[in-house]
Order: C-alpha cells, then structure tokens, then sequence
C-alpha cells in the first residue's frame, strides 16, 4: 500500500469510528424503542468501512442487504442527542463573535490549499484530494477546540450528534455508486442508449447534451431525487452519448448533477425544498415555491446544455 | 431489452411511492443483476466491491465534528445576526443579500440550515419589512410573492453553489459515479468544474429578483386602485 492509501484507510477508520459512536449512542438511550435494530445498522456500515478492503467483497455486499433490511422494517430511528441548550449555544454566540466561522472555514480552504499542493509538490503526493477532506476536518477539529477550549469529547458528541441527523442517507450517494456499477455490469446502459439512440442520432453531440440534461431533470421530477437521477441518465447517456465520444469527464460530472438539481426546483416530488417551506411560509397554495421556481430553472437548464456543448468538447 | 431496465423501474416507483430510500436502491440492484443474468454471489460481490472502493462518497463525514462544535458555540447565531444587521430598500433587495451569503456559504461548506432556520425566522420578516416601509401596507399575493422568492433564493444558493466544495456529498458523488464508469477524476476538479454555474445561478438570482421588485411594484399599484 502506498502512503496515500495508508492514511486513507486511517480516515475511513475514523469514518467507521463515528457510525459506531452513532450506534453506542442508541444502545445507551433506554428511551430509544428500536435500539437494537439501529445499533445494527450502524455496526454493520463500520464495518463495511473499516474491515471493507481486507474481507470478502460477498460479505460487505451482505452486509449492504442486511442494512436494506433494516432500514425498510423501519428499524433504524434516531436516538437521544445531546442537543445544546439556545440560552447557552446564545451566550457562547455572544461570547466568541465571528470568530466561530474560522473554523467553519478551515474545512473549505484546508482542502483545497491541501489538494492542490499534494497534486503539485512531488514531496507531497500522499496528500491526495480525498485525503486533503480528511486533513481539513482535523485542522478545522483543532481550530475549534483550540478557539472555544471545549472539552474534547464533543468532537466524539457532536460528530455522533450531526451523523444521526444526517441520518441512514448520508450513504445515499455511495449506494447510488455501487447501483451504477451493477447497473453497468447487468447491461442497463447498453439498453438505456439502445432506447435513446432511437432519439438521438448518432453523433449529433448538441442533441445528446439536450438529452443529457433534459434527462437529469426529468429523472429528478419523477424520483424527487437528484443524486439517482445522476447514477441512471449518467450510465444511460452520459457515458455512451458523450463520455464516449470524447467529452470531458469532468464537465459532464458537474454539469450533469447540477442539471438535475434543475428538476429538483420544479417537483412537488421533492417535498422537502419546495412543499414543506411553502407550508413552513404559509403560502396561499402549496405550489407557491414551485411556481416562483419555474421559470429560473428553465433558464438554467437552457443554460446548462450550452455549457455542456461548449465546455465538454 | 426492455427488461433489463426494470431496475430503473423500480427506483422510480419506489421513490414515488415513498418506500425506504435505501431498500429501493439495494432491491434495484440485486433485481437488475438477476435478470442480467448475474448469480446472487455475483451481484453480492459486486455490490461490496464498488461499495467498498466509492467510501470516498462518504468523506463528508469527516467534516462533522468541527462543524458540530462550531454549531454548539453558535455558528448559527452568528450567521443570522450578520444576515439581520443588513439593511436593504426593497424586498428583491434584501433576499438578493440573502441569496449571496447562502451562496457564499454553501460554496465554503457552511451549512446554514435552510427554510426552517433562516428564511421563516429572519429573511421573510426582513423582506416583508422592506415591502411594508415602501408600499404602506402588503396584501396576501404581494407576500406569496416575496415568500416565494425567498424560499426559491433559498434552494438556488444551496443547490447551485455546494458543489463547489470539494468535501460535499453532491461532489463527492460525481467523483465516485464517474469512477465507477472507468473515469478517474478529482475532486477538485469537480469542485473547479462547479464553480460557472454558481456564478451564473447568482447572477440568475439577481435578475430575478430584480423582477421581483417590479412584480411588486404592479401588485400594489393593482392593489391600490381596488
């Protein structure tokens, strides 16, 4: 193993650390009806992480099944959290200033500072991009324990706190991966372009942008959910329309999932950004946020095909 | 050939149907694999293997811990009593202020918390302030109006901007999905990628609040003629 690789398995580890730390917590809280079913869960996505490369793949893909169950027997809840009281999160607030965002801002310029000179400096190659996350969430960690002199268990607290609010879809987009690689290896992309190429004539590359985009929006409205959207039009069209045929892979990426969050805007599929702050706003009609909606993302779809078309070839 | 989308199928009804996310996901998977002709050990190693080697779509994770202690020592607070000491003159104004910020934060991985935390409590008081100070009074579709542009500022910061972190899940997605097709890219590069169509969602959002200003100023000419 390299060391890059080493240290990403370090962080993967910490990873596992923080799911486990999840699932302690729902065992210890008496009050939590499903303890043990969600302590499971969690036990079992560490152990993908960090036994993950050194066991068997068949028995993380088991694992993954075992997961499925329990989340669709509706067995994983969120347990009790130590939720900081307002009267003090306000005095702390009050007590610290802005300075609480130099931290908070560590994370984004650590990362990026820390990838683009472990791409650059030759000395510094283990500090890959996913390492350069990783070191960024330790240097922001320090900073903020060091500014606020917390006690240091609320790194363990507050981690296991914000995981259990992100809750059992935070592994949404690494699952979403792993059914574009079955999907891949079961033929879905020949049959999706099978059924596209009908459409699409062959090397017309601005139609296939159309399509691409279109797609990713379109998905999204009917699934209410971008990042599957992604997975499926990216294995269906992306790849064989245009990643095929020369264009760049990383504006096809970028593009592709933003173009999906286009689709977002304009579904009532996707409650959580357009139905619940209408009822939240109390707004005259639930569709409000919608309607207002519209109309930018049309133009930010249109938007999204020419710089598909002009960037990516 | 028709068959062989059945899995695309499945997660478009099971979401529609509300069914646990990540059931859907892992039955769709397994049923695309059967009818492909996979065995299930087959299917099962397939799963963990590209499981196991996209963790990095999970990265975010690490990224939890300093944030949470920001959050316990008011990050939050903070941010809102910046968003509150801005004054602007007009309602587009004002959720144009906002739209920069949750831009700016969504691109720096600051979560800022969404509708419940900034846009009811702080951004439409503030917008409907500014449309009261210069029309008098606002009636019921002058505040859906700004409700509704405020609510939409609100989506385009965070979904067009968060990209532009490298750490963030969306990003970190298109790195593992691309992987995963055999296009090994970084995630910086992702984020680089992201960052025209942040800039344009802004700008968007200006002009289109810009407009909102004006279907303001109709409404209560409108309003006052009744």
């Amino acid at each position: 193993m390299t060391p890059a690789q080493i240290l990403g398995e370090v962080f993967y580890c910490v990873i596992g650390l923080v799911f486990i730390l999840v699932g302690v917590k729902a065992l210890k809280d008496d009050g939590c009806s499903k303890k043990a079913t969600t302590a499971a869960f969690w036990f079992l996505l560490a152990f993908t992480f960090i036994a993950g490369p050194w066991v068997p793949k068949w028995l993380v893909g088991a694992a993954i099944v075992a997961m499925a169950v329990l989340t669709a027997i509706g067995g994983v809840v969120q347990s009790k959290n130590d939720v900081p009281d307002p009267a003090s999160v306000r005095a702390n607030a009050d007590k610290f200033g802005y300075k609480i965002f130099i931290p908070a801002l560590c994370i984004a310029v650590v990362a990026v500072v820390g990838a683009t000179l472990g791409s650059k400096v030759p000395a510094l190659s283990w500090l890959t991009a996913n390492n350069a996350i990783g070191l960024s969430g330790a240097v922001a960690l320090v900073a903020a324990i060091l500014l606020t002199k917390c006690d240091p268990k609320y790194a363990a607290v507050d981690a296991a706190r914000l995981m259990d609010n992100v809750s059992t879809t935070g592994i949404l987009p690494q699952l979403l991966s792993a059914l574009g690689a079955l999907f891949t290896a079961a033929g879905v992309g020949q049959a999706v372009s099978y059924y596209v190429s009908m459409v699409v004539p062959e090397n017309n590359v601005l139609i296939a942008c159309f399509v691409y985009c279109l797609g990713m929006a379109l998905f999204t409205m009917v699934m209410g959910n971008g990042f599957a959207a992604f997975t499926t039009i990216l294995v269906g069209v992306g790849v064989p329309f245009l990643l095929a045929k020369g264009a760049n892979p990383l504006v096809v990426g970028a593009l592709g999932l933003t173009a999906a969050y286009c689709g977002t805007l304009c579904t009532p599929m996707a409650a959580n950004f357009n139905i619940v702050p209408a009822a939240l706003l109390e707004t005259k009609s639930k569709y409000s946020v919608i309607k207002s909606q519209v109309p930018f993302a049309v133009c930010m779809l249109l938007i999204h095909v020419i710089l598909l078309y002009t960037l990516a070839f | 050939m028709l068959i062989r989308l059945i899995g695309v199928a499945i997660v478009i009804v099971g979401l529609i149907l509300k069914f646990d996310t990540i059931a859907t996901v892992v039955l769709a998977g397994i049923v695309t694999g059967l009818v492909g002709g996979m065995s299930i050990m087959d299917i099962l190693t397939t799963l963990g293997t590209s499981f196991v080697s996209q963790r990095t779509a999970t990265l975010f994770v690490l990224t939890l811990p300093a944030i949470g202690i920001c959050e316990r020592f008011g990050l939050k607070e903070k941010a809102i009593d910046f968003i509150r000491s801005i004054k602007s003159a007009t309602a587009g104004r004002t959720i144009i202020v906002y739209e920069a910020i949750r831009t700016l934060a969504a691109a720096f991985s600051i979560r800022l918390g969404g509708h419940p935390q900034f846009v009811r409590p702080v951004v439409v008081p503030m917008a409907e302030g500014a449309a009261v100070a210069k029309y008098g009074k606002i009636d019921d579709d002058m505040s859906d109006i700004i409700r509704g542009g405020a609510a939409g500022a609100e989506n385009y910061g965070n979904f067009f901007a968060q990209n532009c972190f490298m750490g963030s899940s969306g990003t970190l997605l298109i790195v593992s999905g691309l992987a995963e097709q055999g296009y090994e890219v970084s995630a910086l590069d992702i984020a680089k990628w992201s960052i025209p169509v942040a800039v344009i969602s802004m700008v968007l959002g200006i002009i289109r609040n810009i407009m909102l200003d004006k279907q303001l100023d109709k409404a209560a000419a409108k309003g006052g003629n009744k």
